[in-house]
């Protein structure tokens, strides 16, 4: 869908903990294998204290880009958290746009406190459909539960965006992606979550 | 072994601006590199410790800026290269010594790398570090790019040497921490011996006779800085206006003008060199147009520079219209985004742009407003800071006196919101907590009655707050300091300090033991474990009834994140729902609402507290808070 756009403008958003950056950078390793100029805007803060993180990855092969997707360019939001995402599309949405959520919340502090409300899941999903061209959900923290370490969220949603064929990486090319990251003892590890999220991303 | 000391010329590779700026220190020949951390420039040493053991390059964690500046500069006397880096907090603790490291200049090449935070995203403040190099007399360089953060660093090397002065290049948040495609350059081919020419002094005296001579120096930087390929003109012969940006701004401009599809009516100035100003570079370009919209992170620096050159040369330019931050253009603070920049040049131009339909706009903000809670950023899970503060609460309102506590830079500071239960009252700078408690501590004598307490790190005690306990002591102020000892500069990623017992390069160093300095120094010392509640309640209750001098209470306990990073938990923690009263207890969920570990939720279904085993970190502590002793911690 967006193989062929240049330039590709992706934000991945989540909560601090959650491998949001690293799942910037391996995306972007992956697209630079396939000859783009890679950017990676990181906004941080004190994402490890929970805050909200977002990453934006830009790829062209014909420049490099400065490290801000400009409101309204946006192609896809990948999202590790479903509010974090929708926080996304209230400032990066717009009627084009393709999200991608893992469907468990991390619930903020003033949640937890009892002094602001998370809402429903299917509430989310469809504020998202509303502002998107398309939808896509992953269980991907429940996955990544059951293979043992929730951490593989960020890489089964890596997985699922892979299998969607949106953007010009497979298997293959997040393998080599990864041997620069992990010895090749985590290798079966993360590809096994890779091929999860390929298998288990649903359209709504 | 890595891309960082193996890449060779003409290679293209991914890499984070702090890891380009550190591959830049390679490629211009570094032999001594010193900082102390600080977000957004940590990654910069924290790079170059890893692999300087294996290019013989001497990598350390200072104990504070000054320190770093000052072992660098060393290298430098000794005719070798040496950088340090730093956020810009970091400059100001440096500048003492830059200012008069001007004046006797330096020999071998030394780049000081100074990392800003325009929107102020990890800092307590935005301030704006390009002032230091026109008050010092300084060449300045600016990346606008993580291609530039690498390349500018060998060339900064370069002129430091032709000039004989540090070169400062100063980063944001936006380089430091983007990642960019990054084409590689081989290394210097240098081999010297470091030696110090003793007949040739560092003493500034007379200073006015090195003041004139840096003078001179910094106009034949004026010159060099003519020519640079830092500085370029893009676009048509004639526009109607320029924009003139330097930073991050100078790589969003081209992007802007392309979606406004206005390339041929506006012409960029990118000035990579800001101090001092390439005047005649300037000149000759800003000829091309009357109209001068200035984009830069975070003052008015180069626009009111630039208005200064253009009232001096008014006769061959003209009466220039300026426009920027200055004028309200652009933001008054905070970074220039691409989305600012686009809203300003839309305006000059008179080009109506809407980057997404009106109605799609209220639409998404409405739902991020009615569905999207903020995430306030707290203490982890099971963080021994947050006993701490729970200790603080509970103490000062038993104490009854009206006492508080003044605190300062470090995980801790998040003791001002309500994961440390707004209990840290002042917040400034790297060890102000202490020095403010001294203050506090001698207005006994005006009627002054409250208890005054304060709060540092471990990292922050060696950095800046060991003066102000010298001089508590020395003037016998009455004040509790509490030393949150978690064995970790761990705000800034965890980086070793002086009471880690590890050096930067990963070797093994001898530690310098907190409680045994305060001993020495004549404070009264205890120390408690944070996750004992009622043990440190008491030892503070007992500190501050003594109205004597200054006391200081360790409380060590190790960072709950590197506890959890060894896989080490202390208990398995679990709520007896059964014991739960829920909301019918009267505590008015007290876990939850107040204390307010991540690790602890709310069942909605059941109505009663309940523990999330993939957050919770086991410390226990929340076991000692319930009334109705329902959580349950067992020994693991």
């Amino acid at each position: 869908m967006l193989q062929n756009k240049d330039p590709i403008n992706v934000i991945i958003t989540g909560v601090g903990g959650q491998g949001n950056l690293f799942a910037s950078q391996i995306l972007g390793q992956m697209l630079l294998q396939k000859g783009y100029l890679i950017t990676i805007g990181e906004t941080l803060g004190l994402s490890q204290r929970g805050g909200s993180v977002m990453s934006h990855v830009r790829a062209s092969k014909r420049e490099t880009l400065p490290p801000l997707i400009p409101e309204g360019l946006c192609d896809l939001v990948l999202a590790l958290e479903p509010i974090e995402g929708l926080r996304i599309l209230g400032s990066y949405g717009h009627p084009d746009v393709l999200t991608i959520t893992n469907t468990r919340p991390i619930m903020p502090m003033d949640v937890l406190a009892g002094q602001a409300e998370y809402p429903e899941l299917e509430v989310v999903l469809e504020k998202m459909n509303e502002l998107s061209r398309r939808v896509w959900t992953v269980d991907a923290t429940d996955l990544a539960l059951k293979m043992g370490d929730p951490i593989l969220a960020n890489v089964i949603m890596l997985g699922a965006l892979g299998g969607l064929k949106i953007l010009p990486y497979d298997v293959r090319t997040f393998e080599t992606a990864i041997r620069e990251f992990f010895p090749d003892d985590r290798l079966t590890t993360n590809l096994e979550a890779f091929n999860q999220g390929r298998t288990s991303v649903k359209a709504i | 072994m890595s891309i960082i000391t193996e890449g060779r010329s003409g290679q293209k590779v991914l890499l984070m601006g702090n890891e380009a700026i550190a591959r830049g220190a390679i490629e211009g020949g570094v032999k001594v590199c010193a900082a102390y951390p600080g977000n957004p420039s940590s990654e910069i040493i924290g790079t170059l410790a890893k692999i300087g053991p294996e290019l013989d390059i001497y990598v350390e964690w200072s104990a504070n800026e000054k320190v770093a500046l000052e072992v660098a500069a060393a290298a430098s006397f000794a005719g070798i290269r040496g950088l340090a880096a730093m956020k810009q907090n970091g400059l100001n603790v440096a500048s003492d010594f830059l200012f008069n490291l001007n004046l006797t200049g330096s020999i071998g090449g030394l780049v000081v790398v100074v990392c800003d935070d325009p929107g102020a995203i990890s800092s307590t403040n935005e301030e704006d570090t390009r002032a230091y190099a026109k008050i010092g007399d300084l060449p300045l360089l600016e990346p606008s790019t993580v291609q530039e953060a690498k390349s500018m660093i060998p060339f900064a090397f370069e002129l430091s040497e032709e000039l004989g002065l540090p070169c400062l290049v100063r980063s944001v948040t936006r380089i430091s921490h983007a990642r960019g495609s990054v084409e590689l350059d081989d290394p210097v081919p240098l081999s010297r011996r470091p030696h110090f020419n003793t007949g040739r002094p560092l003493v500034n005296v007379p200073a006015l006779a090195f003041h004139r001579k840096l003078r001179a120096k910094l106009h034949r930087c004026r010159d060099i800085f003519e020519t640079s390929e830092f500085n370029e003109y893009l676009g048509p012969e004639q526009p109607e206006a320029l924009i003139v940006a330097s930073g991050t701004p100078g790589a969003y401009a081209q992007e802007t003008l392309n979606l406004l599809k206005a390339e041929d009516r506006v012409g960029i100035i990118k000035l990579g060199t800001t101090w001092p100003l390439p005047e005649s570079f300037l000149v000759r370009q800003l000829r091309r147009a009357d109209v001068i919209l200035v984009a830069e992170d975070v003052d008015t620096f180069l626009e009111t520079n630039l208005k200064a050159l253009c009232a001096q040369k008014g006769r061959e330019l003209g009466i220039k219209r300026f426009l920027g931050r200055g004028s309200g253009t652009l933001p008054d603070v905070g970074e220039i985004t691409p989305d600012c920049l686009t809203t300003a040049v839309a305006e000059i131009l008179k080009i109506s742009y809407e980057a997404r339909p009106p109605e799609y706009a209220r639409t998404a903000q409405e739902a991020v407003s009615r569905y999207a809670p903020t995430r306030q950023v707290g203490f982890c899970a099971g963080c021994p800071h947050r006993a701490a503060y729970w200790c603080v609460k509970t103490a000062l309102a038993l104490d009854g006196r009206d006492g508080f506590l003044v605190g300062d830079i470090g995980c801790y500071s998040l003791g001002f919101g309500p994961s440390g239960f707004e209990q840290m009252k002042t917040l400034h700078s790297m060890g102000s907590g202490a020095g403010i408690a001294g203050g506090m501590g001698q207005l006994a004598r005006f009627g002054f009655d409250q208890p005054v307490m304060t709060v540092c790190g471990d990292s922050t005690f060696y950095h800046a707050a060991l003066p102000a306990l010298f001089n508590a002591i020395y003037n016998q102020a009455n004040f509790l300091m509490l030393i949150l000892d978690n064995s970790a500069t761990a705000m800034t990623g965890f980086q070793p300090h002086p009471g880690t017992g590890q050096n930067a390069m990963g070797r093994q160093a001898p530690v310098v033991d907190i409680e045994a300095v305060c001993r020495t120094l004549g404070a009264r010392i205890e120390v408690a474990d944070p996750y004992d509640l009622q043990g440190t309640i008491e030892a503070v209750n007992r500190l501050l009834v003594d109205e004597k001098g200054v006391k200081v209470l360790i409380l060590r306990q190790l960072c709950a994140l590197v506890r959890a990073n060894r896989g080490e938990k202390l208990y398995q923690v679990r709520v007896d729902q059964e014991r739960c009263l829920g909301d019918g207890c009267g505590c008015n969920r007290l876990c939850t609402r107040v204390f307010r570990c991540p690790g602890l939720i709310w069942d909605k279904e059941k109505g009663r507290a309940g523990i999330d085993d993939a957050i919770c970190t086991g410390c226990g502590v929340c076991g000692e808070i319930c009334p109705q002793s329902a959580i349950l911690t067992e020994e693991i």
